[in-house]
């Protein structure tokens, strides 16, 4: 056990471990100490100040989140002089801040207006030092940077930073001046930013947000000449409920659907049905590269890398220009959906795909980026027309005035509704890997992959890059090429993560033949786009959903989705084919590095 | 802008690569260029496997690393208390009259900044001025005139 | 309290009166233990500000199990008011040096660096050519510590140790929190010790003097003898070393223009004394020992005064915390408006209020030390603030 230490915080004996802060020591006997700079995820910074006790002996106030507990250590929370001192400090935050929190889209959760109205701040007893002339930058499709509501906890700094390694946002200039800014103050579409929305859900107020687009939707849905279509990933409708009232981690699928319906989208469908069609696609274009690099030698890109993740999209064409033939050329399943909803869906349902219109639902900011790449036109439109996170979703069920506790539950709309546990799995980091497993071990062999349940566990769980390797024994003998061979696979989330498995291959040493990235810690469920707050414990509950959902469905691999194998029959003839060539791949553009 | 990745490469060659030699390379660019453009930013950022919004936060930090193209000679007068009861503001007057232009602004031509900075650590001899890495020290409105007649006449 | 007559000596800028690293020489001559112990003997404490008793400090850096150590001596002198330093490193640099080689031999560093403000660029030549005569002794010694300037690049604030530690590693320079110390933890995440230009040269002062000798100078509170820059209305103006333990009118006498109306003591970071308690003061006790003296007479507004200092604090701020970053705008902004009768002289009380939380809640000692002079100058000239 590591070495412990004993404190007493408020009149209670508690012991630690060597290292803990003050902070996780109250923590531990439930008494709460406000924070602002502070968050699970990051690293300590210690600025905001907002978090400071009494301690025996010191003549000023020390801050809990940035102390470690030391032996011997007595603690007072909740005195005068704490409280006082507490108040004062959040006086002079709203002091600096746009305290126009009635048109704030993060009024009613945002962490500066709770303690604000916890500590009672008078908003007049210190003029206003709010910067004048702050405009906000909505330059970017995806992320929107107000100024005037920055608080300057370097959350953002410190998420672009450690999590992800982008370092995009920076603190810059000094003393009154002081800023969180980009490099020489340009606006966000010009930087080295992946749109992973790793900031604004971290952001403790209104300073970054993602753009919202649902005032578009709201009038497609009310233009009669319109029909407007919604397919919602897996992630949004375990996260959802956290807007609505449910607890973390449960799941609202069919009140989802049912109130998307009642709001007057004209077909509410499910992006698990792409998800499904990503995963023949993309594990077929591994085989087809194993095959080229085992039986006919040719120096093909492996391992190859999934290509789901607009965010981690982005950061490979920033970051490793030169590596991107390692990304499957599969589209994401949004924009897989888009192409075919406008071709294949208008085909179906005899309508005129230049009268559609089509919403993704997303747990993701880098998604609407994705939407707008001038390359997703292959439908001959704008595939996406807009993406939506489930934190607006969440804004414009609220916006109708739906009862959403007592909603009953609705299916899915037909075609395009149909899915698989394989296709819900998407959501969490290794999903999308276990997933593939089980269709591609099953093409191989013509059996289920030797796991219990289907349930591939190595690749599950937080840890931030996890490996697992399958041998491949009795094949079919369309696939005897891979008899005996044991096939590696590696899942990294968070770009972090990423960084290390790239470099890995960069320099030549990469063990692996497939590997699944998602941008965002804990993957989609974890995304840019989800409700707010997210840490690891919210992630756990949304990840436990993700997998419920997959053992209630019926059929929980993607190749047996009655509506994929339709599609192929129907439609795209087979995996790979010309048509799945023009609608569901796509290439990608190098970008700066700096 | 070759030159600037040519001495970008000298000087991350002369300190090294890490981090904590930043601050040198960033002021011997300052040094060779007067300040510190995108591009040598953008040089060093590649050069030292920073982020470009790393290098330009810490320099924007420190009030002798400039990220714009100001005057030639950047006139700094010391605002600090003593200097400011010793006569800071006829200096202050003094110049702008010369260079008709206000604190904080360039003239035209980019040969003059005129900056007001803390402390030069010059109490006893104020008011001070810093023209570049000249110091000027007891100044009155007369000796400005003659020392700033002779950048005008000498240097330009 | 204690205190003595003004007596001035001549201690630090005591001419060199012994063979180049002579001092180091014989200290090395000696055990480790035993010239730290001297160090804590003679009472000398930092003569930056924080007044942290050196000795201890030392001992500390000694005690620490480390591959690597690091020295450094801290030359950004940046608090309006202070000149010494720079005096110091044109004057006798060898002391400096000395200082700094003795304490590393001591603590077991192999690495220095004089972290010099940009604004005194112009002494790198000067303190080059006395490096490489040091360098050239300490090769003939045998002693394995090499000495580099690095160059600060235009912020106070890096005055602050853990800030200049953040300088040098290439970041901004916004001061860390403690614990963990320097001491600990420092440059490079290595023990490091940063102590004062004068802190050093006062070392090897000890050194030379024994700390019999050495503190015989000064009073119990407050051992040896002290820069003092003196600056403002008083026509001595300069750097005068002193014996420590004097009281506030014995010093406006000797350097006032005889119209002194208050003593700004410690730079904007310390104490603004008026007249009427200059009896009672004695300088450095309760107050910062740095040693800048700022003298204003009858014909000086303290409004002004103040008003400079809240500007130079809201600058020179990092501006990473909430108290120091909008706490220094605040008081800034608010005494503007009650000279300007936006708000009435009763929001000074609520200002003065504001220093005290920004004393409590601040990082650093910048934030925490805005209060000495706020409340100083506002308690004791507040019709100046409201007319």
């Amino acid at each position: 056990m590591a070495e412990q230490v004993k404190l007493n915080i408020d009149g209670v004996d508690v012991q630690v471990e060597k290292g803990q802060s003050i902070l996780d020591a109250a923590k531990k006997v439930n008494i709460r100490i406000p924070t602002l700079c502070h968050h699970e995820d990051l690293c300590v910074a210690g600025n905001c100040r907002v978090c400071v006790v009494e301690q025996e002996g010191k003549n000023t106030l020390t801050p809990s989140c940035a102390t470690p507990a030391e032996e011997g250590m007595v603690i007072k929370t909740s005195t005068p002089k704490v409280r006082r001192a507490r108040k004062d400090l959040m006086a002079l935050l709203v002091s600096e801040h746009n305290t126009q929190c009635t048109t704030c889209y993060r009024s009613t959760n945002c962490e500066l207006q709770d303690l604000a109205a916890e500590y009672n701040v008078d908003n007049n007893i210190y003029l206003s030092v709010l910067k004048e002339n702050l405009e906000i930058d909505k330059s970017s499709w995806s992320i929107e940077k107000d100024d005037s509501k920055c608080i300057r906890c370097q959350r953002c700094v410190r998420t672009c930073a450690e999590l992800q390694h982008v370092n995009a946002l920076a603190v810059t200039e000094r003393g009154r001046d002081m800023r969180i800014s980009t490099f020489m103050h340009l606006p966000m579409n010009e930087i080295v930013c992946t749109n992973c929305g790793q900031c604004i859900t971290h952001c403790p107020t209104g300073a970054l947000t993602e753009r919202r687009y649902y005032d578009e939707i709201w009038e497609a849905i009310d233009d009669p000449e319109k029909h407007v279509v919604i397919n919602t990933a897996p992630s949004v409708r375990v996260a959802l409920g956290e807007m609505l009232g449910f607890p973390v981690g449960t799941r609202v699928t069919g009140k989802m659907v049912t109130a998307l319906k009642k709001m007057g989208f004209d077909s509410v469908l499910d992006t698990d049905f792409s998800a499904d069609l990503t995963i023949i696609e993309e594990a077929n274009e591994l085989l087809v590269r194993l095959k080229d690099a085992l039986v006919h030698k040719k120096d093909v890109a492996l391992p190859m890398i999934t290509s789901c993740s607009p965010g981690w999209v982005k950061f490979i064409e920033h970051m490793y220009p030169e590596h991107l033939a390692h990304l499957s050329s599969c589209k994401s399943p949004q924009q897989m959906f888009g192409a075919l909803t406008k071709t294949y869906y208008a085909e179906k349902k005899g309508i005129d795909p230049s009268k559609i219109v089509s919403v993704a639902g997303m747990p993701c900011a880098a998604k609407k980026y994705e939407a707008n790449r001038p390359e997703m036109r292959d439908s001959g439109y704008h595939d996406v027309d807009a993406g939506l996170t489930t934190r607006e979703i969440g804004h414009m069920i609220k916006q109708s005035g739906i009862n959403f506790l007592e909603l009953e539950d609705s299916e899915f709309d037909s075609i395009m509704g149909e899915s698989t546990g394989a296709g819900v799995i998407f959501g969490a980091t290794g999903g999308v890997m276990e997933a593939a497993l089980r269709t591609a071990y099953f093409v191989i062999t013509g059996r289920p992959v030797p796991f219990d349940n289907l349930n591939i566990t190595p690749v599950r769980g937080l840890k931030g890059i996890k490996e697992t390797s399958i041998k491949f024994e009795n094949c079919l003998p369309e696939y005897s090429f891979l008899e005996g061979v044991e096939a590696k696979f590696a899942i990294a989330h968070g770009l972090i993560n990423a960084r290390q498995i790239m470099d890995q291959i960069v320099a030549g040493e990469s063990p692996y033949h497939f590997i699944e990235i998602m941008a965002c810690p804990g993957g989609c469920i974890g995304g840019g786009g989800q409700p707010i707050p997210t840490n690891d414990e919210i992630r756990k509950k949304r990840i436990q959903a993700i997998y419920d959902e997959d053992m209630n469905k019926p059929i929980r691999m993607s190749h047996e989705n009655p509506e994929i194998i339709k599609i192929y029959e129907d439609f795209l003839e087979k995996p790979l084919g010309e048509k799945s060539h023009h609608l569901l791949h796509t290439k990608y553009r190098k970008r700066k590095r700096y | 802008m070759a030159e600037v990745k040519e001495l970008v490469k000298e000087l991350v060659d002369k300190y090294g690569r890490e981090r904590k030699n930043l601050l040198p390379v960033l002021q011997g660019i300052h040094l060779e260029t007067n300040y510190l453009s995108k591009e040598a930013m953008l040089e060093v950022a590649k050069q030292m496997d920073l982020s470009a919004a790393e290098i330009y936060g810490t320099a924007s930090f420190y009030s002798f690393l400039d990220t714009k193209a100001d005057g030639k000679y950047k006139i700094r007068v010391c605002k600090s208390i003593t200097c400011e009861m010793a006569g800071k503001s006829e200096i202050i007057r003094t110049l702008e009259d010369m260079l008709k232009v206000k604190v904080g602004e360039t003239t035209e031509g980019k040969r003059f900044s005129l900056l007001e900075t803390n402390c030069l650590g010059l109490c006893d001899q104020g008011p001070a001025m810093l023209i570049n890495e000249e110091f000027y020290t007891q100044l009155t409105p007369a000796k400005v005139r003659k020392i700033l007649g002779e950048y005008i006449r000498n240097k330009y | 309290m204690s205190n003595i007559k003004l007596r001035k000596v001549d201690v630090i800028f005591s001419p060199y009166s012994v063979a180049p690293y002579e001092i180091l020489k014989n200290a090395m001559k000696r055990s480790k233990d035993e010239v730290v112990q001297e160090l804590i003997d003679s009472g000398l404490r930092g003569r930056g500000g924080a007044g942290f008793p050196t000795g201890l400090k030392w001992k500390f850096a000694k005690q620490q199990e480390s591959d690597q150590k690091y020295v450094i001596c801290n030359a950004d002198e940046g608090e309006p008011g202070t000149f010494k330093d720079r005096k110091l490193l044109v004057e006798v640099p060898r002391k400096v040096i000395s200082g700094m080689a003795i304490c590393a031999w001591a603590v077991g560093a192999s690495k220095g660096y004089i972290y010099l403000r940009r604004e005194y660029r112009y002494l790198v030549s000067h303190i080059e050519e006395e490096l490489e005569l040091y360098h050239k002794f300490a090769k003939e010694a045998g002693l394995d510590f090499k000495i580099e300037i690095f160059m600060g690049a235009g912020a106070y604030i890096c005055g602050e140790e853990t800030a200049l530690i953040e300088s040098m590693e290439g970041r901004r320079g916004e001061p860390r929190n403690k614990p963990p110390f320097p001491i600990k933890n420092g440059y490079l995440g290595k023990p490091t010790v940063v102590n004062n230009v004068e802190t050093f040269a006062s070392a090897t002062m000890v050194c030379r003097m024994g700390a019999d000798e050495y503190k015989k100078l000064g009073t119990d509170d407050q051992r040896g003898s002290k820069l003092f820059s003196i600056s403002g209305d008083s026509p001595k103006k300069g750097v005068h070393e002193l014996e420590l333990g004097m009281s506030l009118e014995d010093f406006a006498n000797e350097f006032g223009d005889g119209d002194t109306k208050a003593v700004q003591v410690g730079g904007v970071a310390g104490f603004c004394i008026p007249k009427k308690q200059f009896k009672t003061t004695i300088i450095g006790e309760g107050n910062t020992t740095g040693g800048s003296t700022m003298i204003f007479n009858s014909t000086r507004s303290m409004y002004n005064v103040l008003h400079n200092y809240l500007d130079f604090f809201a600058e020179e701020s990092c501006g990473q915390c909430t108290p120091c970053r909008v706490g220094t705008q605040q008081l800034l902004k608010g005494i503007e408006a009650v000279k300007s009768k936006k708000k009435p002289p009763e929001y000074l009380d609520q200002l003065v209020k504001l220093a005290e939380t920004m004393r409590l809640t601040s990082k650093c000692g910048l934030g925490q030390s805005v209060t000495n002079s706020f409340s100083s100058i506002v308690k004791n000239f507040r019709e100046e603030m409201i007319y």
